[in-house]
């Protein structure tokens, strides 16, 4: 048999292809948003290697340059390049929703194991606050937040994150609850199995799976509210390259028909929310069909 | 009977303390968190005199505790307090827009009811099919599009390119409205006022904000109905319909969408939340003159008890559109019972 490049990408994505038989259309469309993130997460840790401009730098070009030449995506009032700025603008957006995921996850799965474990009080008291946060709007509190913290990263990465919460707060508190009457935990607790050593190694691991399918949802839903604080002026202080910014910024030439100044800051919002979502349909599909059916 | 009266009442009852702890959130939030709405609405350089008499004033020196009871109070008597920007009670403020927000919305939830509700039900009907796929599609890609971009790209293409609707505000500059307001819902007061070109300019003015927030919302609405639409085609009285011989559309469209209704219509009250939340951003964006942009007026504005009325009010809509659904899903459902 000889060697030929295609054979050899042929049988670099075999699994892939394998994986795709096996699940089917679920697979493609995991496939398709890993690829989506991996694109823009390449765009945020070598923003150098893409952007032919530094995204602050003025006088690049002409004023408002439509799409085309020496600027991909034309030039802003200010004759900074849109496609720098777009490059250097995935890093922040990107930083605040995976940060704000990661903090309330963490703050939410560590109280709702508590809760659930621990039932009593604590757990109705911690329950009746994550279930009126739950369905309060979270972009009035996170507006709310942002409005009181002022403009900055940090600032603006807790009030995104304190609206997750409840969701993991929800998702875990119920399945500790189910896992604790499971068979395998009151046979820890009769070998003597301490309650901390039952919640990290017995109950935690069973629900990591399902909380992995909500974070990257969540990480979907973090990028579109995050885009939206700093599109209605919250948030960030504007040294800071940002997407919601950016739209923002260019929604002031809307009437006078600068049509790229919105179109590409929204569109990659929109690419980079998809492929978090696509990702997370795809896990939860394969990981478990039912789960967001409920 | 007996029973279904009796979870009305204790699930009213569980409202009281889910609202408490919504107004404590805001009270803390607003009052409690690092931040001082004196010291940022004097400027940030006011002499420390200046400040604390502004504080004394709006009795922000009392212990917290005081000003918890006294700010239940407050809501209790609907009372909101008074602006501290404009000359003008806080209730006022936000009874003068509400309406505008209420009309985007009711015409937003229709759009959302009719394309999700319809696309579903025809995806369902053609499961597995390439139509089938397209939709679910739409259902995955319009959930990913922020409000506030869908809304900026239709401004474009039918406010700017083809010029057929227009960009911003509830009606056109030839158009008083001081001529026939008098609910501030444009659409009824017009009406009412039989004043039908200003009917006509407040509905031509309703259309992008409303398909804007409408079809944002729609894709959830897709993929609910699409799942409850499976579960309805599978059961048995479908096969019978289809025995008896009628008509395969009148089957899904009629007998098994009104059967899967009932779960779509008690998410609506779970979306009401998220519309409340596009409707912010659709305001921003479409220069509505509702209680979104009230509250985000006023945050630049740093006029906090205005802004913590708005959200006040949020919090008690939810409150009570939670527990409207939860009664009527109870009255649906007889297994729903304390």
């Amino acid at each position: 048999m000889n060697y030929s490049p295609a054979r050899a990408l042929a049988r670099i994505f075999a699994p892939a292809a394998r994986m795709g038989k096996k699940y089917g259309v679920e697979w493609w469309i995991l496939c398709a948003g890993a690829c989506i993130i991996a694109a823009i997460l390449f765009m945020a840790l070598f923003p150098g290697t893409l952007a032919p401009f530094n995204p602050h730098q003025q006088d690049t070009g002409p004023q408002l340059a439509s799409p085309g030449g020496a600027h991909l995506m034309g030039t802003d009032n200010l004759k900074r390049d849109v496609w720098s700025r777009i490059v250097y603008g995935s890093r922040t957006i990107l930083g605040v929703s995976v940060l704000a995921a990661l903090l309330s996850s963490l703050v939410g799965i560590t109280l709702g194991l508590l809760s659930g474990y621990s039932g009593g009080i604590l757990d109705r008291i911690l329950s009746l606050i994550m279930d009126s946060v739950y369905v309060f709007p979270g972009l009035i509190l996170a507006i709310a937040f942002a409005a009181m913290f002022g403009p900055g990263i940090i600032n603006i990465t807790l009030a995104v994150a304190v609206i997750y919460i409840p969701t993991y707060f929800r998702l875990v508190r119920g399945q500790t609850l189910a896992i604790k009457q499971e068979l395998y935990v009151e046979a820890a607790r009769a070998i003597g199995a301490s309650g901390t050593t039952i919640l990290w190694k017995y109950i935690f691991p069973n629900v990591i799976a399902t909380t992995v399918v909500v974070f990257t949802l969540n990480v979907a839903d973090a990028i579109m509210i995050e885009a939206a604080l700093t599109y209605l002026g919250l948030g960030l202080p504007p040294s800071i390259v940002d997407w919601g910014m950016d739209l923002a910024m260019g929604k002031k030439y809307l009437p006078s028909g600068q049509w790229w100044l919105i179109t590409f800051p929204g569109m990659m919002i929109s690419l980079l929310a998809l492929g978090f979502t696509m990702l997370g349909e795809g896990l939860a599909e394969i990981l478990n069909p039912r789960l967001l059916e409920r | 009977m007996k029973n279904l009266v009796r979870y009305i009442v204790t699930r009213t009852l569980l409202t009281i303390p889910m609202v408490l702890i919504l107004l404590s959130i805001v009270f803390v939030v607003l009052r409690v968190m690092p931040g001082d709405p004196v010291s940022s609405m004097l400027g940030g350089h006011a002499p420390e005199r200046v400040i604390e008499q502004k504080k004394e004033e709006l009795g922000l020196n009392r212990p917290l505790a005081v000003q918890y009871v006294d700010y239940l109070w407050q809501v209790a008597r609907l009372d909101l307090g008074d602006s501290m920007v404009f000359q003008q009670g806080v209730t006022d403020a936000i009874i003068e827009k509400m309406p505008a927000t209420i009309e985007l919305t009711f015409f937003a939830m229709i759009i959302t009811l009719v394309v999700g509700v319809f696309l579903g039900a025809y995806a369902a009907d053609h499961r597995r099919e390439f139509r089938d796929s397209m939709i679910r599609l739409y259902g995955i890609v319009i959930y990913c599009i922020p409000v506030y971009w869908l809304g900026l790209m239709l401004q474009l293409i039918f406010g700017i390119w083809l010029d057929i609707f227009p960009i911003a505000g509830r009606t056109g500059s030839r158009i008083l409205s001081s001529t026939f307001e008098q609910s501030g819902f444009y659409v009824i007061d017009t009406l009412r006022a039989g004043n039908y070109a200003a009917f006509g300019d407040v509905m031509h003015h309703l259309v992008l904000p409303a398909f804007t927030l409408g079809l944002t919302l729609s894709g959830i609405f897709v993929r609910l109905t699409r799942a409850n639409m499976l579960d309805v085609l599978k059961a048995d009285y479908i096969v019978a319909a289809e025995a008896r011989g009628i008509t395969h559309t009148k089957i899904v469209y009629r007998h098994a969408l009104k059967n899967a209704m009932i779960p779509i219509l008690t998410m609506m009250g779970l979306q009401v939340a998220l519309l409340m939340a596009g409707a912010i951003l659709t305001e921003t964006t479409f220069s509505w003159p509702g209680m979104g942009r009230l509250l985000l007026e006023r945050i630049y504005l740093r006029d906090y008890p205005t802004i913590q009325g708005v959200i006040i009010v949020y919090a008690l809509f939810v409150a009570m559109v939670s527990l409207v659904v939860d009664i009527i899903y109870a009255m649906v459902d007889p297994r729903i019972r304390y």
